[in-house]
């Protein structure tokens, strides 16, 4: 079952257009929503979410058109936008209190679960909490409410790597009995490299692409060779970066034989090297 | 069951390399016929690896004949007689000598070179 289906999500700004973003994502899975500062990441999760109001397109969440049953959908989705920093003086006991009353299938007993394996100290303020643990609440009180669909917007920036590893780990056994999906933005793709089943790729406002992790990453090889390219190797490459010396570059899986035929070195390329490449071009 | 992923960049692809090992397992006896291979998802959180490649690891060892699935109690190892064993692991050293060969000709060894060689890593 689909738990996230976007179609056509338009938003115009001055000077910015999120244009016709569409992708999908299946329970039981975790996406990863790349793409450079400004792209659009948080413009398209803001849209579907109806904090800004859409130009076009349509949202459906857990089976349900979100615009038309917002108030289902919400009951059914955790978001996690930046940091959590409302009410820093606030005990996290005081704040689970008032947040449990939104919700239908608060579970109780989950949320203890949640707090221990976490290991949040619920007598703690919100600013006596490091930037990782506040994720981990965000964390725990949408678990707590049953979300299936979890929505983060760049849940592991000002985290450091072993904080960053240990929410990678937690996303993993979150979707692990298949019920459940994660999709996140991120500009750091080292963190998608281990957990990601799917990649959106967004750039000025567009889609570039949307596909299982693995296939994206044997579609793209890199290619590296000294001096320039001959003028027919040229047109093979993509985003093609040149130094005194050399030039490395993307080329098509189906021309990475011509380009190793005409001597490149050709090797398989990491989302680093994709995403570097495509915004060059 | 053992399983070690490398994701150093210019690794095989994951779901490569689990196929590799666990079908090696399977037609070294290691596994035993009709034993229960662990979850696909159980196998993708403990590696710390994606699910797809997994799922597509195992659907490729199911068409090979390896393992065989039961609804809703999961994948096991293909019951095979001891023959069968032999032959399937034989052809599938055979195709990976196959591929080295070429490597080693354009190397320029002979043959006898080579076999010299094998019989000192054999010992």
């Amino acid at each position: 079952m689909e738990l996230l289906r976007l179609e056509g999500l338009t938003k115009r700004y001055d000077g910015f257009t999120l244009d016709n973003v569409s992708f999908a994502l299946e329970e039981g899975y975790i996406m990863g929503f790349i793409g450079r500062n400004g792209a659009g990441k948080t413009t398209t999760l803001k849209t579907m979410l109806g904090l800004v109001h859409p130009d076009g397109g349509t949202v459906q969440m857990c089976g349900m058109d979100f615009q038309k049953n917002e108030r289902a959908c919400r009951q059914q989705i955790g978001v996690v936008f930046g940091e959590f920093d409302h009410y820093p003086k606030k005990k996290l006991s005081a704040i689970t209190d008032v947040y449990r009353r939104f919700y239908e299938q608060w579970d109780d007993a989950e949320y203890r679960r949640c707090l221990e394996r976490f290991e949040l100290d619920e007598s703690k303020t919100v600013e006596q909490l490091s930037s990782g643990m506040r994720v981990k609440y965000s964390l725990a009180l949408a678990l707590s409410h049953g979300a299936r669909l979890l929505i983060l917007d760049e849940p592991t920036s000002g985290l450091d790597p072993i904080s960053r590893d240990e929410l990678m780990e937690l996303f993993q056994s979150i979707i692990e009995d298949g019920t459940r999906s994660i999709l996140f933005s991120t500009h750091i793709t080292s963190d998608l490299e281990k957990c990601a089943d799917y990649i959106t790729y967004l750039k000025d406002g567009r889609i570039v692409c949307s596909m299982e992790h693995g296939a994206l990453l044997e579609s793209w090889r890199m290619v590296k060779g000294g001096g320039k390219p001959d003028a027919d190797i040229a047109k093979l490459l993509v985003g093609c970066r040149t130094n005194k010396f050399g030039f490395d570059a993307l080329v098509r899986s189906d021309d990475a034989e011509a380009a190793a035929a005409a001597g490149l070195e050709v090797s398989p390329a990491n989302l680093e090297d994709i995403m570097l490449h495509l915004e060059k071009d | 069951m053992k399983l070690t992923i490398s994701t150093v960049s210019g690794a095989p692809p994951i779901y490569k390399q689990l196929y590799e090992q666990v079908s090696a397992q399977i037609l070294s006896g290691e596994l035993e016929g009709d034993s229960a291979l662990p979850p696909i998802r159980t196998v993708a959180k403990e590696l710390r690896v994606s699910v797809i490649p997994v799922k597509q690891a195992w659907e490729e060892l199911e068409r090979a004949g390896l393992i065989y699935t039961m609804v809703g109690r999961g994948c096991f190892v293909a019951p095979l007689h001891s023959e069968e064993l032999d032959t399937r692991r034989e052809s599938m050293a055979f195709d990976k000598l196959m591929q080295e060969i070429q490597y080693y000709k354009q190397l320029g060894l002979t043959k006898e070179q080579l076999l010299e060689m094998v019989e000192r890593c054999y010992e």
